[in-house]
């Protein structure tokens, strides 16, 4: 009974690949409905912050893939989910990288797609049990 | 425009992925601070020799 209240405390009933989903499309959240508050927080944090660095440095946000690279990137740039799409909306980001803060900018974009990744695997690795 | 100097994004860089690897990569909190500091040190660290590697090569 207890087991069962701590479970469903944790939010480890319904379905199973929520966490994940949810850990894509906004960065953080896997953990939040995990109750995993300070991970969640912590990861959050430094997701959205390379993000919203990347877009500050003028970095790119890759629209379509016409060579190999193009598409690493953008398989990239779709990790950060919601945040890429949005930003695409809004036409944040610069087209052609002209600076070198541009060039760090695009990396931090990509590589924070990345890490979102990471982090959504993590919180379906919590929810499964793989991880504790 | 936000410009960081090279150094300054080396350490950005680091600091935000070590974040997510330490938590990422262990279990327990205090694995989890060992394990990014850790990260950390080894991304600037890399960063500062490989630096000096070039400067020496290109000289």
């Amino acid at each position: 009974m207890a087991t069962a209240q701590n479970k469903s405390a944790a939010g480890e009933t319904g379905f199973v690949y929520l966490p994940l989903i949810a850990g894509w499309l906004v960065p953080g959240a896997g953990h939040f409905l995990l109750r995993k508050w300070g991970r969640g927080a912590l990861l959050a944090a430094s997701i959205l912050g390379m993000f919203v660095m990347g877009i500050a440095m003028q970095g790119k946000l890759y629209g379509g893939a016409h060579d190999i690279l193009d598409v690493l990137g953008l398989a990239g740039d779709l990790g950060n989910g919601l945040l890429y799409i949005v930003s695409r909306v809004l036409g944040l980001g610069a087209d052609q990288v002209q600076v070198t803060t541009a060039d760090y900018g695009t990396r931090f974009i990509v590589v924070a797609g990345l890490l979102n990744v990471i982090a959504a695997v993590d919180a379906h690795n919590l929810r499964t049990g793989r991880k504790s | 425009m936000f410009r960081p100097s090279h150094f300054a994004a080396v350490l950005l860089f680091a600091l935000f992925a070590s974040v997510v690897f330490g938590i990422t990569q262990r279990e327990t909190p205090p694995r989890m601070i060992r394990y990014g500091i850790y990260c950390f040190v080894l991304f600037v660290g890399s960063a500062v020799v490989l630096s000096w590697l070039m400067y020496l090569i290109a000289r």
